[in-house]
């Protein structure tokens, strides 16, 4: 069967994140006064092929800890569907 | 006549290309902040290289709502000149003053190394002073400098004779292994289709002295210094 | 009570210290104090275990030297040349990216603390093994901060040193140096001082990043599978660019008073380091601080390392037009306190006072002697016999092989991701040489280096930095420049074992001897201690950051072979050594003393004849014989450049030596040229009179790199192959 990861990584609670600041900023600039936050992060779609759904899951939590997130200083979450 | 020098937060060629504009062609420069609208009758306004706003999002996308900005789209409307080195390039792109995109360098590192270029289009007022098909040595210094159209629109430019520069290898080579960065078709600068607004990604006040290793960079900036006295400032 | 002396042994003080800090207060410390103890007495910031033995290093110079709080240099003519070193190895090890991106920030600040404008960075750094999965990971992750760091904050980095070996596996080395330039009547102070002056917290807000990075990362070894606290940094090089834009605005404005970086120690140690540079005291409220976190304790606060930070002492009545120009870059500049005349650092948080510490004694820390031992492994490594080591049967191999060392080959890969060019004032570009830097408007240059080889001071700390001092300045004459300061960063293991810091006090010695004969102050500098892990420490790394003036900088020469048809030329002596080189470590697998022979005399001789030549316009080319020899010299002299150049050289004036060693050899004192023809009895003349010896190897050209010992050829290979296989090690 073919799944579909989509992780999403985003700095830890704390980690200072510079790039979120200055788009915040440059969204008051902008008008949006209503903006109190900016966040950043990385989209991943991971596509696998593996028998059951349970060990998509598994997989694409090995690849998020070894790879795609950076334990010291993000964290990730991430949903699987059934690929096409 | 006089140049401006745009200074965005987090610009860094900015001085570079003042000191080339005032010291070494000895033409009346004057800087222009990101934030103020007035253009102080300046006859070309350079979007220098470096990083506005850390290329925090995409590189060019916040500068470009800067209220400089706006008047420089005014400015371009009434047939100012606008040059665009790297990061002023995005700003270029990302403002729609100039078509297509440039998207992260082939190899996904930075690279700041000596590139040759073909100067494709010598009947622009940038690059009068070149001999057609000259093959000139400007280095490059970005992370995102690989140049993306769709098809038709590269046919399209490619017919107004708007790709003014190309990487090439020392002996006007066009091929993949001079390309550093992955641009399509090893597109290194290109024009808008009056030829005022050029935008390149390598620097060429960098390559403006002698003591830096090349001079072919002043070339470009003297072609237009050359145009704009016989044209006395030059606007429509 | 006894929670108080919990807190204070977490966080890194000892018993003793604890009853010093009751002694200086007469009373029981506040957590608040405890941190701001724990940070300023930390070895990162005190220097407990080394600062007695700096008043060993030379002050005086050729030129007139400077002494500030961060950052030292030189005066020449009508400006001052600032430098300094700094060590960012254990966040590097942790984080690699931001751990050496955040080093770049704090080196650069430190620069910008004494008024100067940062115009370039070099970066020494050490890493295990490139096979070496978890260091390739490091390595790539280094080079990467370097460049997302450097690149936007638009200060060229223009040189530096690559180092792979076991010893630094699980504990790298980045060791980041910065040079600046100020008018010499314009300089900065960290000072605060004039009771009721303003202080003025500018730059990014206070998070809880980094807390007790100095006293708890810096300042004790890595356990192996122990969880650090996420303590690290994030860098923020855009806010870095606007910040050192808007602090040079500031102090052209003529009235701030003093500035210090907060990095290490924060605001603890800003704060408290200028009010006793000044001779006054400084009252903080906490309140007023930009956070970026809610519910910040006034420890967090004052412990925090949050980057791209400066505290500034401004003129009464000024500092609104001050705070206007951090506006308008889009930074914090907020009111934070004043200065007082008690002497003291008062802390007040939500209306209390929190902490309340003499500036004197919170900044002089204790200075720790311990015991030290001469290594036992010494005397067995130092005791090579050429005699057993069989000779090369096929000298091409060995090329080949040690081509491959990540050690002898082209640095490339990594110096084309550093903007080198931005500034425009790179001379000399990276890959050929030291790097020399034009000053707008003058008609001389700076040239800058960083040297030490590791493997040298493991086998000799005392005698291998000296060498690295020396190899320093032979690499700045040999482009033209006169040598002028010295900044180091000495990397060592834990100074509480008697080897570690047998190791520290004999490199100490060794940079201290050298750099006094050669008349070199040391202007300024940094220890990293602790650089160990359970296997072992690393190897003593004495990095020499180098600074010359070159009197007229379109003399300067690179070591890059230019024309075929050039003379290449050797000056100095060749000997039958091969003590502590790659050619032993790469092909056999040894790493032996003792080390070659080695003559400060020589040097300096050595020294003075290159300014000589250079300035002169007598030579091509020039450059230091160092890693792998007199061949590998060579070879990079025909292959730095865009097109690489053919060389025919004949070695039989030295057949009655070991060839191996004629060719691999790194026996100190030795300079290789390349000139025009009409040039070479000049050469010959003035080197005699000099007294260096002086030899001809051969002439630039043809398309091979060809070594003929007589008619014998022991390498012949094309160098287009060559600078193929040079160029792709690393990437």
């Amino acid at each position: 069967m073919k799944y579909c990861g989509k992780i999403i990584v985003v700095l830890k609670e704390g980690v200072f994140d510079p790039q979120g600041v200055t788009i915040c900023n440059a969204l008051h600039t902008l008008g949006y006064g209503e903006v109190v936050g900016v966040k950043t992060g990385k989209f991943f779609e991971v596509m696998v092929e593996v028998e059951s759904l349970e060990l998509a899951r598994k997989r694409i939590q090995e690849m998020c800890d070894q790879l795609l997130a950076n334990p010291v200083i993000e964290r990730y979450s991430f949903e699987v569907e059934v690929g096409k | 006549m006089r140049f401006g020098v745009v200074v965005f937060p987090g610009s860094n060629c900015d001085y570079d290309c003042y000191y080339v504009l005032s010291r070494v062609m000895q033409i009346d420069t004057v800087w222009l902040w990101h934030e103020d609208r007035d253009l102080r009758g300046c006859d070309c306004v350079v979007l220098p290289g470096g990083f506005s706003y850390g290329d925090y999002l995409r590189t060019g996308a916040i500068a470009r709502f800067s209220p400089i900005m706006a008047s420089i789209r005014k400015f371009v409307q009434e047939g100012g000149f606008v040059l665009g080195i790297c990061n002023g390039f995005q700003i270029l792109l990302e403002s729609g003053l100039l078509p297509g995109a440039l998207l992260p360098n082939r190899d996904g590192h930075f690279v700041c190394r000596y590139t040759y270029l073909k100067v494709e289009n010598t009947d622009t007022p940038f690059t009068r002073l070149f001999s057609p098909g000259e093959v000139i040595r400007i280095p490059i210094a970005h992370h995102q400098g690989n140049f993306f159209m769709p098809f038709a629109e590269l046919e399209e430019l490619k017919k107004n004779r708007q790709i003014v520069f190309r990487y090439c290898g020392p002996h006007g080579e066009e091929d993949e292994r001079f390309n550093p960065n992955g641009s399509l078709e090893n597109v290194a600068g290109i024009a808008s289709s009056d030829f005022r607004v050029l935008g390149m990604m390598p620097h060429p006040e960098r390559a403006s002295e002698a003591i830096l290793g090349s001079q072919d960079g002043k070339k470009l900036f003297l072609s237009l210094i050359t145009w704009l006295k016989e044209n006395q400032g030059g606007r429509n | 009570m006894e929670e108080i002396e919990r807190i204070s042994e977490e966080l890194g003080l000892r018993k003793e210290e604890y009853q010093k800090v009751v002694e200086i207060l007469g009373r029981v410390p506040t957590p608040t104090e405890i941190a701001m103890f724990s940070v300023e007495w930390s070895e990162h910031c005190g220097y407990p275990h080394s600062r007695r033995w700096f008043e060993l290093f030379p002050r005086q110079g050729h030129f007139p030297a400077l002494f500030g709080e961060d950052a030292g240099g030189i005066i020449y003519d009508d400006l001052a040349i600032i430098f300094k070193m700094e060590s960012h190895n254990h966040p590097s090890q942790i984080e690699p990216k931001q751990g050496a991106a955040t080093g770049i920030g704090g080196v650069i600040r430190d620069i910008l603390g004494s008024g100067a404008r940062p115009i370039a960075c070099f970066d020494s750094l050490r890493f295990g093994p490139l096979e070496d999965r978890n260091s390739r990971y490091v390595f790539r992750g280094v080079v990467e901060g370097i460049a997302f760091y450097g690149n936007c904050v638009g200060v060229p980095t223009v040189g530096g040193e690559l180092y792979f070996h076991p010893a630094f596996r699980g504990n790298c080395l980045v060791n980041v140096m910065c040079v600046g330039v100020a008018e010499k009547g314009k300089l900065a102070q960290a000072v605060a001082r004039g009771e009721g002056n303003i202080v003025l917290y500018v730059g990014n807000k206070t998070g809880r990043d980094g807390i007790g990075g100095c006293s708890i990362l810096a300042s004790q070894e890595f356990a192996d599978g122990e969880e650090k606290r996420p303590s690290v940094q994030i860098g923020d090089p855009f806010t870095e660019k606007c910040l050192i834009e808007a602090t040079l605005e500031a102090l052209a404005t003529g009235f701030v008073v003093g500035v210090k970086d907060m990095g290490a120690a924060g605001l603890t140690c800003s704060a408290s380091e200028m009010a006793a540079a000044g001779k006054s005291g400084v009252e903080l409220d906490l309140d007023r601080v930009p956070l970026r976190e809610e519910g910040m304790e006034a420890w967090e606060i004052m412990m925090s390392e949050s980057q791209e930070r400066m505290l500034l002492c401004v003129a009464r009545g000024r500092e609104e037009e001050i705070r206007k120009i951090f506006k308008k870059w889009g930074l914090e500049a907020e009111i934070v306190g004043k200065v007082t005349g008690s002497g003291r650092v008062t802390i007040i948080h939500r209306g209390e006072v929190v902490a309340d510490i003499p500036a004197n004694e919170l900044t002089a820390p204790p200075v720790y002697t311990p015991p030290r031992k001469r290594p036992t492994y010494l005397d067995e490594v130092n005791s090579l016999s050429l005699q057993s080591l069989p000779l090369p049967t096929d000298y091409e191999n060995v090329v080949l092989t040690m081509l491959s060392s990540p050690n002898l080959c082209s640095r490339r890969w990594v110096y084309e991701q550093y903007d080198h060019m931005v500034q425009t004032n790179t001379v000399v570009l990276p890959g050929k040489g030291a790097s020399v830097l034009r000053v707008k408007g003058k008609k001389w240059g700076i040239a800058v280096t960083t040297d030490c080889n590791p493997v040298y001071c493991y086998l000799d700390p005392y005698r291998g930095a000296q060498m690295a001092v020396a190899e320093a300045a032979l690499n700045l004459s040999a482009c033209g420049a006169r040598p002028a300061g010295i900044t180091d960063c000495l990397n060592f293991g834990n100074p509480e074992k008697p080897d570690r810091y047998w190791q520290f006090v004999e490199a100490v010695k060794g940079i201290a001897d050298a750099s006094r004969f050669f008349g070199l102050p040391i202007v300024s500098g940094n220890v990293s201690f602790y650089n160990e892990n359970p296997r072992g420490t690393i190897y003593p790394v004495p990095t020499i950051g180098m600074v010359g003036i070159i009197e007229d900088v379109e003399q300067a020469v690179d070591g890059v072979f230019k024309e075929e048809g050039h003379i290449v030329v050797l000056l100095g002596k060749v000997r039958e050594e091969l003590g502590g080189s790659e050619y032993l470590r790469v092909i056999h697998n040894l790493e032996a003393g003792p080390l070659p022979s080695f003559s400060l005399n020589e040097e300096k001789a050595l020294q003075e004849l290159l300014i000589e030549l250079i300035s002169g316009g007598f030579v091509v080319s020039a450059s230091d014989v160092s890693e792998g020899g007199l061949l590998f010299t060579l070879l990079e002299a025909c292959l730095a450049g865009e097109c690489p150049l053919g060389v025919m050289v004949n070695v039989e004036p030295w057949n009655s030596l070991r060839m191996d060693a004629v060719l691999f050899g790194e026996g100190r004192g030795r300079v290789l040229l390349s000139l025009r023809e009409e040039n070479y009895s000049k050469v010959a003349v003035m080197a005699q009179e000099k007294g260096v010896p002086f030899a001809v190897l051969g002439r630039v050209g043809g398309r091979d790199f060809l070594i003929r010992n007589g008619r014998e050829v022991l390498v012949a290979l094309p160098v287009l192959d060559l600078k193929e296989r040079w160029e792709s090690v690393l990437s």
